[in-house]
């Protein structure tokens, strides 16, 4: 049975834990908010990036002459997982969960005979991946010093992989990362990046007048220019993506977290009270039986 | 005269959508002016000053580093990897792409049509900088 100071000390300190969880949440949920506006502005880029991106695809066609990081090079041997997670814990299932369904998708790539090579970004999926697969992380991308995503992290990024093809490293390059349903849902996602397959877009009246573009320098040309920057786009897009998922998972973890803690002070304070009274009642009982013995 | 819509995005967030009657883009193969009813044109945009008059008169330059620009008789869409209005530019922000480029360029582990890709653009920003400073 703990003494009533033990309780006490309890008491204040699963108190001073809920005052920092309350704290964490509030702060989670001020940075989601920010990290969806983030979001929402890169939307008007890659929308029509996607759509420009369809048009010149359409007129190129896909013979030859299209790049080869849209039409891959033709093997299918090995493949680059860009696995993206969060730079810190402390938000609920967000990490393991993308760790864990990139983890299957390496099993099942190495089960098929294929070669693996992982670039890790973010230091907990770093953490979780290097205890299994620590021979196939050839990489790693450190965003701990970055306060807010630009799309210059994500340039670089890009320009890594990119570099990596041009080299022959790699045939297939898929990105993992978390996409952003709600703040209690994210679903972790597997995107291709290379080879790229051109988006398709509904046609609208505007685009439909793709038939007639004139292209400055040549169509193929500026596919070959584009590719490059919609991979950068679409890290972008999931770095960003990963921020407001971490976020969202974080505050939802810190939620439950505070409403923990206040369930385990209204237990432990009745149990001090129950002590105390207990207390009272034998002092009192030892002066009564006292005072009567005289 | 006639005026047009001009969208300026960058991969951040949409700096600038609004009428104007005039803009003046670096396009790869020379500088470009768009005014309404432009025959549909696509074409990549080198490091430069893009400028842009609005219906008002009132004239804003910004400053982008490469992108492309998609061209429509009703409208033109600048995607710029970056853009800055003129007025925030800082030459410190050039040099720092200089560098980048001269660095990634001594690298030496690329292919020569890389390299040639590489110098141009460190050319062009060259250039570039000579031109914000003056202004």
């Amino acid at each position: 049975m703990p003494s009533l100071k033990d309780l006490k000390n309890r008491i204040a300190s699963v108190k001073a834990t809920q005052k920092i969880t309350k704290a964490m949440k509030m702060v989670a949920a001020a940075k989601l908010r920010r990290a969806q506006e983030a979001a929402e502005a890169a939307r008007p880029y890659s929308q029509r990036m996607a759509i420009v991106l369809a048009n010149i695809a359409e007129a190129v066609g896909t013979d030859d002459s299209a790049p080869r990081l849209m039409t891959g090079n033709g093997r299918d041997q090995t493949h680059l997982l860009v696995v993206c997670t969060a730079e810190r814990g402390l938000c609920g299932g967000f990490n393991s969960q993308i760790a864990r369904f990139a983890r299957d998708h390496v099993r099942k790539l190495l089960a098929d005979g294929k070669t693996v090579k992982i670039i890790c970004v973010g230091k907990k999926g770093f953490d979780i991946l290097r205890r299994e697969f620590s021979s196939l992380i050839i990489d790693r991308v450190d965003l701990r010093e970055v306060k807010r995503i630009g799309f210059e992290n994500a340039d670089q990024i890009g320009k890594k992989v990119i570099g990596l093809f041009e080299r022959g490293e790699f045939d297939v390059c898929t990105l993992f990362y978390s996409e952003f349903k709600s703040v209690i849902s994210q679903v972790p996602t597997a995107l291709q990046l290379i080879p790229a397959a051109a988006p398709a877009v509904a046609k609208t009246d505007e685009a439909s007048a793709a038939a007639i573009y004139e292209y400055e320098p040549d169509a193929g040309e500026i596919l070959s220019d584009l590719i490059p920057r919609n991979i950068s786009v679409q890290v972008f897009r999931a770095l960003l993506e990963n921020v407001a998922g971490e976020m969202g998972a974080k505050m939802s973890a810190m939620d439950n977290a505070t409403r923990n803690a206040g369930e385990m002070i209204n237990k432990l304070t009745l149990s001090y009270n129950r002590q105390r009274q207990a207390q009272i009642t034998k002092e009192l009982i030892e002066i009564i039986s006292g005072a009567e013995a005289l | 005269m006639a005026d047009f819509n001009f969208e300026l995005v960058s991969p951040e967030r949409l700096l600038l959508s609004e009428r104007v009657s005039e803009v003046v883009i670096p396009a790869t193969e020379g500088e470009m002016t768009v005014m309404a009813n432009h025959a549909p044109t696509m074409t990549t945009i080198k490091p430069g000053v893009v400028t842009v008059k609005a219906v008002d008169g009132k004239v804003t330059r910004y400053v982008v580093f490469g992108g492309f620009a998609d061209i429509l008789p009703t409208g033109c869409t600048l995607l710029a990897e970056s853009a800055v209005p003129v007025s925030e530019m800082d030459a410190k922000l050039i040099e720092k792409r200089i560098d980048a480029t001269k660095s990634e360029l001594d690298d030496g582990s690329h292919s020569d049509e890389h390299k040639t890709r590489l110098e141009q653009f460190l050319a062009e920003l060259t250039q570039l900088n000579g031109i914000v400073v003056a202004f």
